[in-house]
Order: C-alpha cells, then sequence, then structure tokens
C-alpha cells in the first residue's frame, strides 16, 4: 500500500518541469524561440533540435519550453477566477440555504447550459482577444462546476452529526463554519482545481488554436499546433510534439487531482 | 454422513489471514449457530461455503464437503450449480439485499429461471405459492411491487422466499434479524424455524447475538479472531461454557445475564427534566401531516436514567432531539431544572449520538474534540484546558497517547469513550444518549454501560437513555417509558414494567427478546 | 406526477430566459458600440453623422428596455434578427449551418456512448487487473487530448500515412469518418468514466451477493442488474455532456473545413457579429436544457424509486 506509485510520481515530475520550463526556459534550451536561422528551416528531430525546426527555421523545442509560461500562468489565473468566484458562490449558496441558495443555483444552472467554449467566446466579444482575456474568459466557464462542488460539499457536511455535534457543544454558527463545515469541504474543491487546471490548459490552447489567444510570434501551444497544420503531409513534428507536451501536462494534472481526491477522502465518515 | 463437513479451513484477505483451522459440522435438519463479535471471522466462513468471498479473498487450505463433494476445490462457474440449488442464502440487510429497479416477482422467479424450472407461467405460479409461504398477504399484487414499497420485515420474507425457492438442503442465514425491530425479528425467526421443520433443511445461522443464538439453535460455534474458541450443543455450552472468552460473552450479553434492577432514591428535590404534551409533526406531503411525536409527557429524577424504549418509528429519537432542542416542538414544553437560555442551554444538557465516528470531525484529534466545548465557553485558558481534557480522558479510561490521534485510527470503543468525554467537559447535569452503545459489539457495550454508571455515581449525572434494546434498558435505566406510534403505552420503575407490564404491546416487545438462561 | 413534470418545464424555461437575458445584456446591451469600433475605423472614412446613422439603424435608436422586450419577443417567435456582419436574417445563416452540425453531433455523440459502453463493461466484466487498470485510465486519457490536435492526428495517420481516407473529395460519408472519431474520443470519456464508477459501485450493493447466491453467472449479474442500476448516474453525465458536444463539433469543423455552426461561431466572433453569437449561444442552451429536461422527465420511468418522490 506505501508503495509509491510510479504514475503519480511521474504526474509530479510532469508538472514540474513544465513549471520550471515557465520560470527558468533559458536552463533547458540555449535556442531563440522567436528569431530563426531560415538554413535550418522544417529539419526532423535531431540531436540538435531535439523536436525539429519549424518553417522558418526556430527550433521548436525552445518555442515550447518558452511557450509554457503562457498556457501555465493562463491556467492559473482562469482556476483563480473559476475557484473564488465559484467557491464563493457555492459556499454562499450551501451555508446560507433558503431563497438565495435557489437563486445562486438557478445562475449556476444558466452557466452550466452553455457550453464553455460558446461562454469564453462570448467574454473574447467583450473584451477583446489576447491572453489574459483568454484566461479570464476560461476561469468564467469554470464557475459552475466549482460552484455546484462546494455547494454540494457544503451541503453534505453541514448534515452531518459531527456538525450537530459542534453546536451541541455551544459553537457559535460562524465558528462551526470555520471550524467543520469549511475545513471538511474544500477536500474535493482542492481536487477540483488540479483537474480544471489541466482542462484550462486544454480550453486555452484550443482558443490560442482558433487565434484568440497570444499573438504570433509569441510561442503559445496552441498557436504553435495551428502553425504547424499547413505542414502536416511533410513535417509531422510540428504538430505532434507540441501536442504530446499539452496532453503529458493536462494527463499529468489530472492524476494528481485523483490522488488529491484519494487522500482527501480517506477522512471522510 | 454429515450434510456440511468444514475441516480445517482458513480463509485469507489479500494473503492476511482471516480464518483458520476451521472444523465443524452441520446435520440433515438441524441448526447451527455461529457465534461472534465483528471481526470474529464467521461472515467470511459463511461465504466461504456459498463460495462468494470478494475477489481479494482466497482459501488457503481446508476441505468444504457438502455430502461427499469438496466444494473449496470448485471454480466459481462450478459453483452455480449449487448455489441457490443445494445452498440457499438469507442476508444481513433486507433493506438493500433487494434491486431496487426489479418487482418482487421478478427476483423470486429469477432463481427459478436461472435454474430453468419451468417457462413463464409456472414460475409465476411458484412464485405466488412461494410468497403465500413465507406468509406474504396477497402475494399476486405484492409480486409486482417493488422492493422500496415494503417494510423490512417483509422484505426478509421475500428473501426467505428466494433462499428456499429450490428446498435446498442448507440454508445459510447471514444475521438475518439483527437489522429488524425485535418484535419483527421474532416472527422471522419463527418463520424459518418452521420451514427447516417442514422441508428437513438444515440451517447455518451466523448472528453476533448470543441470545438469538442459544435460542435458536442445536449447537452453537464460538468464534474469536479467526478461531473456533469452542463448540458443542448449544445447551451445553451456554451452561457450563469452558472457554473464557464464552465466559465472558454470557457475562456480557445483557439478555443473558440477569442483574438486579435499578432503583433510584426517592426524588428528594424537583425533578431534573420535565416533559409536557410533547407533539411534533413532519409535513409528509402537499396537505398531508404525519405526527412523529403524539403528546408524550414524563418526568427523570435527579441523579437517575429514564429509558425511552421503543421500535424504528416509534419518535424516540425526535422526543430526544427535542429535549436537546435540536428539534423544534409543534407544541408542547420541555423544562430542564438550571437550563440556562440560548448558547448556555448547552452547557447543562448534552448529547451522545448513536455512530461515534459519524459525530467526531474526522480531521480533528482527540484533544481538539475533548477541548472545543471549552474553547466555545471561553473556560479556562490554554494550559487550564489542556489539563482538564487530560482528566476528561482518565475519566473515561483512555490512555494519554491517544491525544494526537484522529477518529479513524480508533476504535468502536475508544470513539465512544472520546465522545462521552466531549460531552462531559461543560460539567452537564443531563446527558441524553441516543442509542449510543447499540452501534457496539457485546463485550465493549458492557465496558461502556459500566463507564456510564461509574460516571453517574460519581457526578450525579442524569441520563435520557434512547434505545430499542430491552435488555439494555433493564441494565441500566432507573424508570422506563415504552413508546409505539409516538405515543408512551407504558411508564414506570424497570422492575415493575420489566416483572409486569400493563400493556399488550410492552408484553410482546418482552416476549421477543429470548429468555434468560441463568 | 404532474406537479413535477410541470415543476421540471418552468425550470426548464425560467433557465432558458435566463440565458438569454444574460447573454443579452453580454452581447448586446455592454458592447453597443461594437458597432462604432467597427465603423469608427479611420480606413472606411465615415463620419460622425454616418455612425449615428448606423448605430441607429442596427440597435432601433430605442431605449435598452424595449429593444430587450422586442428581441426577446423576436426569439420566442423563433426570429433572432439580422446579422451585422452580412445583413442577412440570423435565421436564414442559422438555417443553413445547422444540419451539417446535427449530423456530425448527433453521429458523435452514438458513437461516444458506443465506446463508452465498450470500455466500461469491458473493466466491469474483466477480472484480471491490469486489463481492468488499463481500460479505466483510458478515460482520463481521453479527456487529456485537445480535441483540434486529436483531429490533426488522425488526419496525418489516416489520411497522410495510412492514405486510407481521402483529405479532400471523397463521399459525405468518407468526409465524415474523422471528424465524427474525433468529436466522440473526449465525449466518451466522461460518460465511460460514470458508467465504470458506478458499475463497481453497484457491484458493492448488498443485493448482488444475493442475485449470485441464486446461482447467477457473472454476466446475468452485469447485464441484468449491474448494468440496469448503473444507467442512471450515466445518464445524468450523457446530460451534461451536451455541451461539449456542441463545443467540440465547433472546434471540429474548425480542424477539418466543414461548414456549420462552428464555422458560423468563428465568423461571428471574429467580425463582433452580436446578433449571430447571441443566437448561437441561446440555441446551445436551449438544445442543453431540452435533452436535460428530457433525462429529468424519464428518470421517473427508469428508477420506480423516484415515481413515489415524483
Amino acid at each position: 500500500m506505501n508503495r509509491p506509485k510510479i504514475g503519480l510520481v511521474l504526474a509530479w515530475l510532469v508538472i514540474g518541469v513544465a513549471l520550471l520550463w515557465a520560470v527558468v526556459p533559458g536552463v533547458f534550451t540555449g535556442h531563440d524561440p522567436i528569431a530563426g536561422v531560415p538554413a535550418e528551416k522544417l529539419q526532423a528531430p535531431s540531436g540538435q533540435h531535439l523536436f525539429g525546426t519549424d518553417a522558418v527555421g526556430r527550433d521548436l523545442f525552445a518555442r515550447v519550453v518558452h511557450g509554457a509560461v503562457h498556457s501555465l500562468s493562463g491556467a492559473f489565473v482562469a482556476v483563480g477566477v473559476g475557484l473564488l468566484l465559484g467557491t464563493l458562490l457555492g459556499l454562499l449558496a450551501g451555508s446560507a440555504g433558503g431563497l438565495l441558495d435557489d437563486a445562486i443555483m438557478r445562475f449556476v444552472d444558466v452557466l452550466l447550459s452553455v457550453p464553455g467554449l460558446l461562454l469564453a467566446l462570448t467574454v473574447i466579444i467583450l473584451l477583446g482577444p489576447g491572453t489574459v482575456n483568454v484566461a479570464i474568459a476560461v476561469g468564467i466557464g469554470s464557475v459552475a462546476a466549482f460552484a455546484r462542488l462546494s455547494r454540494a460539499e457544503v451541503v453534505r457536511v453541514r448534515r452531518t452529526d459531527y456538525v450537530e455535534a459542534a453546536f451541541g457543544s455551544g459553537g457559535r454558527y460562524t465558528t462551526v463554519l470555520r471550524r467543520h463545515v469549511l475545513p471538511n469541504s474544500l477536500g474535493p474543491v482542492i481536487a477540483l482545481a488540479a483537474l480544471q487546471f489541466g482542462l484550462a490548459i486544454l480550453a486555452i490552447s484550443t482558443l490560442g488554436f482558433l487565434g484568440y489567444g497570444a499573438e504570433p510570434p509569441t510561442p503559445e501551444w496552441g498557436l504553435l499546433i495551428s502553425e504547424g497544420r499547413n505542414y502536416l503531409a511533410t513535417s509531422w513534428w510540428l504538430t505532434s510534439l507540441p501536442g504530446a507536451v499539452v496532453v503529458s501536462v493536462v494527463l499529468a494534472a489530472g492524476r494528481i487531482s485523483r490522488s488529491l481526491g484519494a487522500d482527501l477522502g480517506k477522512d471522510r465518515a | 454422513m454429515s450434510l456440511l463437513d468444514v475441516r480445517d479451513l482458513a480463509v485469507s484477505y489479500n494473503g492476511r489471514r482471516a480464518v483458520e483451522g476451521i472444523s465443524f459440522t452441520v446435520e440433515p435438519g438441524e441448526t447451527v449457530a455461529v457465534v461472534g463479535e465483528s471481526g470474529s471471522g464467521k461472515s467470511t466462513t459463511a461465504h466461504a461455503i456459498i463460495g462468494l468471498l470478494p475477489g481479494n479473498a482466497t482459501v488457503d487450505q481446508g476441505q468444504i464437503l457438502l455430502g461427499d463433494t469438496d466444494l473449496a476445490t470448485w471454480s466459481s462457474r462450478r459453483m452455480e450449480s449449487v448455489r441457490g440449488v443445494r445452498i440457499g442464502l438469507v442476508p444481513q440487510d433486507p433493506a438493500n439485499s433487494l434491486d431496487p429497479v426489479k418487482t418482487i416477482g421478478a427476483q423470486v422467479g429469477e432463481v427459478l429461471r436461472i435454474h430453468r424450472r419451468g417457462d413463464r407461467r409456472t414460475i409465476a405460479r411458484r412464485v405466488v405459492d412461494l410468497l403465500t409461504r413465507v406468509g406474504l398477504p396477497e402475494a399476486e399484487a405484492l409480486a409486482r411491487r417493488y422492493p422500496h414499497e415494503l417494510s423490512g420485515g417483509m422484505r426478509q420474507r421475500v428473501l426467505i422466499a428466494i433462499a428456499i425457492a429450490l428446498e435446498p438442503s442448507l440454508i445459510i442465514a447471514d444475521e438475518p434479524t439483527s437489522a429488524l425491530d425485535v418484535t419483527v425479528q421474532r416472527r422471522i425467526l419463527d418463520l424459518i424455524d418452521d420451514l427447516r421443520t417442514e422441508f428437513g433443511t438444515a440451517v447455518l445461522l451466523v448472528t453476533h447475538d448470543l441470545g438469538v443464538a442459544a435460542d435458536r439453535s442445536d449447537r452453537l460455534v464460538v468464534m474469536k479472531d479467526g478461531r473456533i474458541e469452542e463448540q458443542g450443543p448449544s445447551a451445553a455450552v451456554l451452561a457450563d461454557p469452558r472457554a473464557a472468552y464464552t465466559k465472558q460473552l454470557l457475562h456480557d450479553a445483557p439478555a443473558l445475564s440477569v442483574r438486579e434492577f435499578r432503583t433510584a432514591e426517592p426524588p428528594v428535590r424537583e425533578p431534573a427534566i420535565v416533559v409536557r404534551d410533547l407533539v411534533k409533526e413532519f409535513r409528509a406531503g402537499p396537505s398531508a401531516v404525519s405526527r412523529a411525536v403524539d403528546g408524550v409527557s414524563f418526568e427523570v429524577a435527579h441523579g437517575t436514567t429514564h429509558a425511552l424504549v421503543g421500535e424504528s418509528g416509534s419518535g424516540k429519537t425526535t422526543t430526544a432531539r427535542m429535549v436537546v432542542r435540536l428539534t423544534r416542538p409543534t407544541s408542547g414544553t420541555v423544562e430542564i431544572a438550571g437550563a440556562g437560555p440560548g448558547r448556555l442551554f448547552r452547557r447543562h444538557v448534552q448529547l451522545v449520538y448513536q455512530n461515534p465516528y459519524g459525530s467526531l470531525d474526522p480531521r480533528q484529534s482527540v484533544a481538539e474534540i475533548v477541548e472545543e466545548p471549552l474553547r466555545n465557553f471561553r473556560l479556562g485558558d490554554r494550559a487550564a484546558r489542556r489539563a482538564r481534557v487530560g482528566d476528561l480522558l482518565e475519566r473515561v479510561a483512555l490512555p494519554k497517547d491517544l491525544l494526537t490521534r484522529k477518529p479513524r485510527e480508533l476504535s468502536g470503543g475508544q470513539r465512544q469513550r472520546v465522545a462521552i468525554a466531549r460531552a462531559l467537559a461543560v460539567e452537564p447535569e443531563v446527558v441524553v444518549l441516543d442509542e449510543a452503545v447499540s452501534a457496539l459489539d457485546v463485550t465493549v457495550q458492557a465496558q461502556i454501560l459500566d463507564l456510564l454508571e461509574q460516571l453517574q455515581r460519581e457526578l450525579g449525572l442524569t441520563y435520557l437513555f434512547i434505545s430499542h434494546d430491552l435488555a439494555v434498558v433493564r441494565q441500566i435505566s432507573h424508570t422506563v417509558s415504552v413508546m409505539n406510534q409516538g405515543r408512551i403505552v407504558e411508564s414506570g420503575s424497570t422492575s415493575q414494567v420489566f416483572t409486569d407490564p400493563g400493556h399488550e404491546y410492552t408484553r410482546e416487545l418482552l416476549a421477543a427478546i429470548p429468555e434468560p438462561v441463568r | 406526477m404532474t406537479r413535477y413534470l410541470l415543476s421540471r418545464v418552468g425550470q426548464a424555461a425560467l433557465v432558458l430566459w435566463a440565458a438569454f437575458t444574460a447573454g443579452y445584456i453580454l452581447l448586446q446591451l455592454l458592447p453597443g458600440d461594437s458597432v462604432l469600433i467597427k465603423f469608427q475605423n479611420p480606413e472606411l472614412g465615415l463620419s460622425p453623422e454616418q455612425i449615428a446613422e448606423i448605430r441607429a439603424y442596427y440597435s432601433g435608436g430605442n431605449p435598452p428596455l424595449v429593444d430587450y422586450l422586442h428581441t426577446l419577443l423576436g426569439f420566442a417567435r423563433g426570429s433572432f434578427g439580422y446579422s451585422i456582419d452580412t445583413g442577412t436574417p440570423v435565421v436564414e445563416r442559422l438555417a443553413e449551418a445547422l444540419p451539417e452540425t446535427a449530423k456530425l453531433a448527433s453521429a458523435g455523440f452514438l458513437l461516444a456512448v458506443l465506446i463508452a459502453l465498450v470500455i466500461a463493461f469491458a473493466a466491469g466484466y474483466s477480472r484480471t487487473s491490469w486489463i481492468r487498470g488499463a481500460l479505466l485510465s483510458m478515460p482520463s486519457l481521453f479527456v487529456s487530448v485537445p480535441v483540434f490536435w486529436l483531429g490533426i492526428v488522425l488526419i496525418q495517420v489516416f489520411s497522410f500515412r495510412l492514405g486510407l481516407v481521402p483529405v479532400i473529395g471523397g463521399s459525405p460519408a468518407q468526409q465524415l469518418i474523422l471528424p465524427v472519431l474525433t468529436l466522440a474520443v473526449p465525449i466518451s470519456a466522461p460518460i465511460a468514466q460514470v458508467l465504470a464508477r458506478s458499475i463497481d459501485q453497484v457491484y458493492t450493493q448488498p443485493f448482488v451477493p444475493v442475485v449470485a447466491a441464486k446461482g447467477a453467472s457473472r454476466w446475468w449479474i452485469l447485464w441484468r442488474h449491474v448494468a440496469r442500476n448503473a444507467v442512471l448516474p450515466t445518464l445524468t453525465m450523457a446530460g451534461l455532456t451536451i455541451g461539449e458536444l456542441i463545443a467540440g463539433s465547433v472546434v471540429t469543423e474548425t480542424v477539418f473545413g466543414r461548414n456549420g455552426i462552428g464555422r458560423l461561431t468563428e465568423q461571428a466572433v471574429n467580425a463582433q457579429d452580436t446578433p449571430v453569437m447571441l443566437a448561437i449561444v441561446v440555441l446551445a442552451a436551449t438544445v442543453f436544457v431540452l435533452v436535460n429536461l428530457v433525462i429529468d422527465l424519464l428518470f421517473p420511468v427508469l428508477d420506480p424509486r423516484l415515481e413515489v418522490a415524483a
């Protein structure tokens, strides 16, 4: 049982490396992500160019490494927006109950009824394209998920005997909320945050692919894949390798989310 | 030749031994009871016989001879021809043992369909016969209904109908009545007895309840920690137990040990609790209202224990919750002498729950749990509170090294001691115990009951004790109120109610507890 | 029963109305000057008077509340206004795009359900732990794959490497294969996940050993009891994937260059064509709400326990 889980270790490793790429890209690659060497264009992966080069001779690996900061910071902003707004709404609805609960949850139903992508595109029409706007747009798309989960958790915990017992030992409403309801509700929400982190990377790269994120030469991951489409027949690496990086990071976030959910779930009565 | 001959059976879960050296026999037509507390391996033994061990369990050695075939060597697929045909199963939990989305008829008929006993019409007729045989009225209409429309007792009858459908030579009854009310329990056990005599079926009765085992079995197998402690004819084992564990079980089982009734001193001051005409109504539908508690009145004298006893749905728990002000009464009053208003009420009256695991915050340590009431009422500084927590733990006989543990790292008995320590922290005068010992094994139950008695003597506590278990009530309470369908049908001193019951319902309840044997 | 029906229908209508209103506020009211931004572009060389005229033309020059009620009434009657970009009625543009997307989405959903069933049942039946593990990890892989990238990889493998599906030309059915597969894979993941988890959970119910004690085979138990009970939570999940399905269709259409709602959405966003976008958002919300309403109404039929509660 205490045997380290290889998958989980690998997942943390992937996330760790991606974070390092975002913070200190220079350590991982000496190539310039923006300026290309035209003589070396469209080269297949090799020892010299780990992921090959693109149509203007830029090192693809360098572009992926330098692109991490755009995707990851965007995902952080998105999860921050979703977590903050969503959890606040959910906690409010769950602890207040009654009419306010109904009103908030109908609002969440509305958010849920519009596909995340369309919601994000609506926000982009409003705010215009750009990295930060895309991140906010994606975050708003995840508000519904956070709100529903955190409300469900608060309602579940509020019904437990130990919360009643806490009132029974003379606890005031706010004390019980702070000491028992919140700590016991937040576990699954944290697990959801990890999952949403991966999904936000996915959504941001999708919007980047559609051309609403960073402006071109910025090495954003979705944009990289989009640029590689024109060379599908000849240069497979231009789309496949950045995509594989996105898949690994999202997969790793999902794996970590599951382990958080399982660990935090152990305490549940 | 014995019908069932288990020889030196050993079973492991994930490589860890659960039961070992199990040998016993069941003769045709007799009832053998396997008795033990939780974790004794009694259910594992029963499931090994019918080949329904979970996936992580393995039979390591031994033989399970049914007639002259050794089932231990049979594959799961081969066992399909034995299950239902030669061995039937009556499960533990009637509430969840029927598929909720299939009709009763379909589920009884299924055993016949699986073993291809007749066409659709014959099966439908046989289903009605079977349902009638187990004492269910209007069998034809019943066959079209769904499990959730039936009471617990009716569901258990349906499950018995399934078990006897193909007239197997052995029925394994795994705690067949522990989830049922006492009066229902007795009728179900009577039914199993009747069917046994009628069909000559042998019964392997798995139970934690020594009283039930003593009452219903020809022979007893006593298990503890995966081994057999003692076995023999029931009467002989009960009259002259050899193993120390059997002796302890007999001593601790409230139903089997007759003790002196507790008698209260005549009340010197005003009563601690006065309940007058308490009524609680719940909305049962758009316009319907149901009365869970219907005009309940009683008094409890200082320093005594009053028991509210009744079956599920009798309104006893709702009454208790109104006494501790967790539920607001529709009408009527609860007066507790000396109790303050609002939050101060909680310093005077405390509640202990049935399920200690559920009533302790899983994220808090034992020290934090016991200290919490002191923090709520700002009693003492940090050092004083810490000292008080140490005292409380000592009072409930818990070792100090448990202070940093989390609830999930404690045993059931330890958890309930923590819950009691928390209740005592603010020095209340009244403690309401809602089925506080029902979830515990008998030996642990006996220890907690002793602790409660001791605390009452030392601290002069007044208890309101809610229970469905008459044997426990007989042992701990000074006075009793018997509840049925929201009303108190009889009230009085414990000795009077138990020796000279005035109400028909009380007599029925008392008849349902197994006769004490010594 | 009728009470339940009425309250669910009422709730659905309320959500739709709220979705419309929110969309209207976001897309029509707040960016009321989006038209201005577009026409203010100095390259067009329009005078302020001309801009004011254009603005009056699009908003009707009415106060916001009147305009809102006007638009709401229009939507209720099935008239969604005029496209800023092309000047044609939005209904026409939607009618043009919808059939293609409906074809793609429904085929994609069917395939997704099929994939989910195969994964969940194979995992539920299998007793070999590594096969089970491999099957159960497939959904988490599927949700981690960007839809657009999956489409590109499929084109690369099946069209360019293997030459199985033509890149251009080919019959309509051939053209549908890769987009449908692209769409189905991520949609199948949550359905498979919930179904597999429910199957596992139903297996722990006490009624399962009772059925086994009747002598039922593993397949009998899985098919007649476990699956029947596990289908309920799965249905709820399937309803929630409708949003993903619509979003996935939009992306898939872009990758494969198909005409449909996806292409229309892209055009609307690029041209800041707010009436078209509002219509698309309301349409998507309507589909979502209707599908989930049907599922809700189906529940009491599938689970006899809910009949009483309802």
